[in-house]
């Protein structure tokens, strides 16, 4: 009785006993207390602490966020490659390697990790590298606030992945649509590890929402009006204002479901007044949006790509603009093609499907100027631009099969199939992945002061380009044929297995890809003497991060520029300008904090006590956060100066440095 | 005299920072509200998909006592004319002004909190808590975010008694004081709406 | 020219390579554009027409992709370069308004066409449709004949040439119906019954599968749907009346507990009203349920 309330409904039963899940959580224990020896090995737990663990320097959070997103990409690609490796062996009388419970587990894992912790991730990421920089800003508006959201997002990912060492994952998909993710018929902790590693890391994206919006709006370097401001920025106040939108319906749709779960209610049970059609409806709210949340970044990506490697100015910026804009709004009312087949009527499915149909063309739109940013252009084919070409190919593709599906009737044969899982990779790999992955390559240099070797980063653009090619068509193919997503087992007489076995040999060729995207940054690391960044513009750039050094200094700029134009470091770098004496001014900084880390630290407590139903600790839990954060929003004493002697002495040695 | 003309143009400068400061901050708490509008708006969006949705138990007519409610509505109000006050007289530089209103709407929120608790208290006994139905779910899940915002407000409160006491009332306290007042208001509204969807519209349909 | 060559040889080797792989699935059975229904005819009639109308807008973007790629590569110095041209109306105003045209028409499409191929419409035919209910179990499917008084698991039997209106719903978590090569698919929910009109065109068997992720035994849920000739199906029908086994309130129960792969089974003699009663003990509280009379023939669905 006794243990019962100090351990909630934890048993030593819920410690894994298959050989899978019980080696990858022992497997990442040991890598974890690997880390840990090592660190003490080298005493660096100082180091770790100062620079890294309470740092508020957007530059570090975007670091440290690249790296869990690393690793989380790692896990979920592991996750794939299970999934394709079922099918590809569970046919007719032979059931594969794992049983259908561990196979929908494996995949609701891969979609949740991949989408929260991975492509939100390498976003949070990019933006924190660059945004501020971009901007002509030292900071972000809330620095405090920045490292919270990312030890939220930290802590999320913890919990996403303890069901490997403790318990088990969801088996109802990605978006654990009711009543299958009910206590009914999902009464294990399963589902509430869903919600709460969601819950947790989305409520840091949604501080981050708040943060980067003013940031933009309030932080812009002096001359930077509106229509003055790099596509990037753009699209990244479309994206942070689907975020401010978007995320609090899925605070509460989550919430809600969570109280279904453990108070008993009844919003989206089957029965008892509970209406399961209205989670469905609710998820899509915000995971329409959510899609256009990752992509939006990437167009911003390619925007200043394409300009700089064809070392031309962006063609159509205002109507570029205008699609951005058009796209924010558009993406709000788009979200019932998720579910044409649930007997909304013909005139709701026909409105939505003719909305679906009308964000094509800002799409497209963006993907004309691009190419008539290339046209009369002097384009260099780097690692970036060839991410750019890869994505116009498979996006294009995705964007045809998108048409067909927001087609209500044609919907009715291709939803729940192959086809649409097809359709969303092509667009999230295609679009987001390529689009990231392009924009750290571009960026890279800016961020660590060397560049990425070239030659690596084309072999692993074509793996990825040849592994999503033969991951994907067969699943098209597939889908046509009338195969629905996640089986773990079918037919042997409906002949299916050969494309299964391509598409997995495809995830393979994606895996080496991303064993050359590691390799490559091994082999840059190693070689970075020959590839140092010193000019601070290594690709012809024309914004604004170009003019200060790579890597920039944790103040950014020792003089916040002057953004009178477009491309403003581009004009800057063509205009005759007498060389002055630099006038410093002194500044502020923010102070470093582990309260970030403490919040988060708190909050995963909290996650784990209401997976496992503890009381008193959630209870604890929840007082220490309360505490925490009171602690901290009275604390006035956040910022330091940076004296102009400091920053004349900080400047000539990086002027050294880079001579 | 160098230095004399230092520190003026020190001072220029630390008051632009905390300017600055105070835009950004008060700008980042409204779209912070934002937010909680979303939030509320997706919860009021529930209420009214739930609304009837009793599953044989009590309906919003058999169960509200609208004159209890319109009370509560009163308090509410009252409080946030209260905080008003309180931020007057923080502009005023009046240290027992702004104690005494922050103090009278502190015990108007605990008056209305303790109210709204008492009512879910009453349900609770009666076998109408949020197991019983849909409804009852979606009832209990809006007021109550409304409730669990209140609290935080009082939280929030007691703090800044702490902060004008030790701190007096300098810039950075004052700004608190503004998003606080900011966010009372705004949970004002919020009852506002959910004195008419949940409460008026819900008593009228039976 | 070397660099050339091998571009060449390389894109000749893709397309032969395709070609390989598109002839060794010629055998294949690709269920959505193979259609023996009217409706999937035209759900496939509808998919080709918007790939056609799709493709107005994808092979400019493919062509001009690899042109100017190609042309303004930064080697070819001879190519004119205009840095700072950033900006043409004309250019522009195409690409909002071809885009915007071909969006028009889709949109007509999808709008004539959610209404002609609403899947709770009834189809027109002189023959006298086929009402089945249709149950989603875990992890099986029960179909009722509610005017044959037969019901079968896994399996579902009618007429060639004949409208079969399906009355869909669940107990058990949401799945989704569809016999790809009869027509598009529907959800089964607990609660409410959806509709799905079909009629098949051709004598054969067709798979049939749920759509929607419900559970452990879900791949399972895999059913075949026989179109038949009428006296076939007659026969089916004698058949199937004359099972000793029984869909009685209690040979329900045994059937709700979760199974998976189940084989396919008949029973004669229906409880009547079993449908709706498992549709309303999700809608009405089981005081409520009680009281109402015990065989509603009434169709008491929320859509």
């Amino acid at each position: 009785m006794l243990l019962a309330n100090l351990l909630g409904r934890l048993t030593l039963n819920d410690f894994p006993h298959n050989p899978i899940t019980a080696g990858a959580g022992v497997g990442i224990v040991l890598g974890g207390l690997m880390v840990v020896g090592l660190l003490f090995y080298f005493k660096k737990w100082t180091w770790l602490w100062r620079e890294w663990l309470t740092t508020v320097d957007p530059k570090k959070i975007g670091v440290m966020y690249l790296i869990v997103a690393i690793l989380m990409l790692l896990r979920g690609v592991v996750d794939a490659g299970m999934l394709r490796l079922q099918q590809a062996t569970s046919v007719g009388s032979s059931h594969g390697f794992i049983d259908a419970n561990q196979f929908q587990q494996i995949f609701s894992a891969h979609g949740s990790i991949m989408i929260f912790f991975v492509a939100m991730g390498l976003m949070f990421a990019i933006i924190n590298l660059i945004l501020p920089l971009q901007i002509g800003s030292r900071d972000v508006a809330f620095p405090f606030m920045n490292a919270t959201s990312f030890w939220l997002y930290c802590a999320g990912a913890l919990l996403i992945n303890m069901p490997l060492v403790i318990g088990e994952f969801s088996a109802a998909g990605w978006l654990a649509y009711p009543p299958l993710s009910e206590t009914a018929y999902s009464p294990g902790v399963g589902v509430d590890y869903w919600i709460w590693s969601l819950q947790i890391a989305g409520i840091g994206s949604l501080l981050s929402g708040v943060n980067f919006l003013v940031t933009i709006f309030k932080l812009r370097a002096p001359g930077m009006t509106p229509m003055k401001m790099p596509l990037f920025v753009w699209s990244i106040i479309g994206a942070m204002v689907l975020v401010i939108f978007a995320f609090p319906i899925l605070t509460i749709t989550l919430a809600l479901l969570a109280l279904d779960r453990t108070l008993g209610m009844h919003f989206f049970t089957a029965g008892a007044g509970g209406n399961a059609m209205m989670y469905v409806n609710l998820i899509w709210a915000w995971g329409h949006p959510e899609v256009y949340i990752l992509i939006l970044p990437a167009f911003g990506i390619f925007s200043e790509i394409v300009s700089t490697f064809s070392s031309k100015r962006l063609f159509g910026y205002t109507s570029m603009v205008w699609a951005i804009i058009a796209i924010t709004f558009l993406s709000f009312s788009v979200w019932l093609h998720h579910f044409f087949t649930m007997g909304a009527g013909p005139n709701v499915n026909a409105y939505f499907g003719v909305m679906t149909m009308i964000i094509a063309i800002p799409t497209g739109v963006k993907v004309f100027n691009w190419l008539f940013t290339m046209y009369r252009g002097r384009i260099r084919f780097s690692v970036p631009m060839m991410w750019f070409l890869g994505f116009v190919v498979t996006f294009t593709i995705g964007g045809v099969a998108g048409v067909l599906m927001a087609v209500p009737p044609a919907d009715f044969q291709l939803h729940n199939s192959l086809f649409l899982v097809a359709h969303f990779h092509t667009m999230i790999i295609g679009g987001v992945v390529f689009g990231y992955f392009a924009g750290l390559t571009y960026w890279f240099p800016k961020v660590f002061g060397f560049k990425l070797n070239e030659r690596l980063g084309k072999y692993a653009f074509w793996s990825w380009l040849v592994g999503f090619v033969l991951a994907f068509v067969p699943l098209y193919i597939l889908g046509i044929m009338g195969a629905t997503r996640r089986m773990d087992h079918y037919e042997a007489s409906l002949g299916w297995q050969g494309l299964f076995i391509v598409a997995g040999v495809g995830v393979l060729i994606i895996m080496l890809g991303i064993g050359f995207l590691i390799l490559q940054l091994l082999i840059s690391i190693k070689d970075r003497k020959h590839h140092l960044e010193t000019t601070g513009d290594p690709w012809g750039g024309r914004t604004l991060e170009w003019s200060t050094t790579s890597p920039a200094p944790f103040y950014n700029f020792a003089i916040i520029p002057q953004a009178d134009q477009r491309d403003a470091y581009w004009a800057s770098k063509h205009a005759t300008k007498p060389s002055v004496k630099p006038h410093y001014q002194a500044f502020n900084m923010p102070k470093n904090t582990p309260f970030g880390m403490f919040i988060a630290g708190a909050a995963l407590t909290f996650g784990f006590a209401a997976v496992w139903h503890i009381l008193w600790l959630a209870i604890v839990a929840l007082i220490g956060l309360i505490g925490l954060i009171i602690m901290r929003t009275t604390y006035d004493d956040s910022e330091y100066t940076v004296s102009v002697d400091d920053i004349e002495r900080l400047e000539a040695q990086s002027k050294e440095r880079f001579a | 005299m160098n230095e004399d003309v230092l520190s003026v143009e020190s001072s220029v400068k630390s008051k632009q920072l905390e300017l600055a400061a105070d835009d950004k901050t008060i700008f980042g708490f409204w779209v912070y509200l934002m937010t909680d509008v979303v939030l509320f708006a997706t919860l009021f969006a529930t209420f009214a998909v739930l609304r009837n949705n009793s599953f044989g138990g009590p309906t919003g007519g058999q169960l509200f006592s609208l004159p209890y409610v319109l009370v509560e509505t009163l308090i509410l109000l009252t409080s946030s004319f209260t905080v008003g006050l309180a931020i007057l007289a923080a502009h005023q530089q009046s240290k027992a002004q702004v104690l005494f209103w922050f103090g009278v709407t502190f015990l108007l929120g605990l008056a209305f909190l303790s109210m709204e608790v008492s009512e879910f208290r009453h349900l609770v006994i009666d076998g109408n808590s949020w197991r019983r139905s849909g409804f009852l779910s979606a009832y209990f899940t809006l007021v109550g975010t409304h409730g669990l915002h209140i609290t935080v407000g009082l939280i929030w409160m007691a703090v800044s008694f702490g902060l004008i006491i030790k701190r007096g009332l300098g810039r950075a306290v004052i700004r608190r004081l503004t998003l606080l007042s900011l966010f009372w208001h705004f949970l004002d509204i919020i009852w506002i709406f959910i004195f008419t969807i949940v409460y008026l519209i819900g008593a009228a349909k039976g | 020219m070397k660099n050339k060559t091998k571009a060449w040889l390389i894109a000749l080797g893709v397309i032969g390579l395709a070609l390989v792989a598109g002839w060794s699935l010629r055998n294949y059975n690709f269920a959505v554009l193979n259609p023996k229904g009217v409706i999937g005819f035209q759900e496939r009639r509808l998919i080709y027409e918007a790939l056609l109308l799709s493709l107005v807008v994808v092979i400019p973007v493919f062509s001009l992709t690899f042109f100017i790629a190609w042309k303004y590569r930064a080697s070819n110095t001879k190519a004119k370069y205009s840095p700072d041209w950033d900006h043409s109306r004309i250019i522009e105003s195409i690409w909002w308004g071809v885009p915007t045209i071909l969006i028009v028409i889709l949109s007509f499409m999808a709008w004539n066409s959610s209404h002609v191929l609403d899947p709770y419409k009834s189809l027109s035919s002189t023959t006298k449709p086929l009402t089945i209910q249709v149950i989603a179990l875990q992890w099986k499917w029960l179909f009722i004949y509610p005017e044959q008084h037969i019901a079968s698991v896994n399996f579902v039997q009618f007429p060639v040439n004949t409208p079969i209106n399906f009355e869909i719903t669940s107990d058990a978590p949401m799945n989704s119906f569809w016999i790809p090569q009869l027509g598009g698919q529907i959800y089964a929910m607990p609660g409410m019954t959806t509709q799905l009109h079909l009629m098949a065109d051709q004598i054969g068997n067709y798979r049939g599968s749920s759509a929607n992720i419900s559970g452990q035994g879900f791949a399972g849920m895999v059913f075949t749907a026989r179109a038949s000739s009428l006296n076939d199906f007659t026969k089916w029908v004698g058949i199937a009346g004359r099972s000793s086994l029984k869909l009685t309130e209690q040979q329900y129960q045994t059937l709700l507990k979760p199974s998976s792969n189940n084989p396919t089974s008949l029973y004669s003699a229906p409880d009547a009203g079993l449908y709706d009663r498992v549709v309303l003990k999700y809608m009405l509280p089981a005081s409520e349920l009680s009281a109402l009379p015990p065989a509603s023939s009434t169709n008491t669905g929320v859509y």
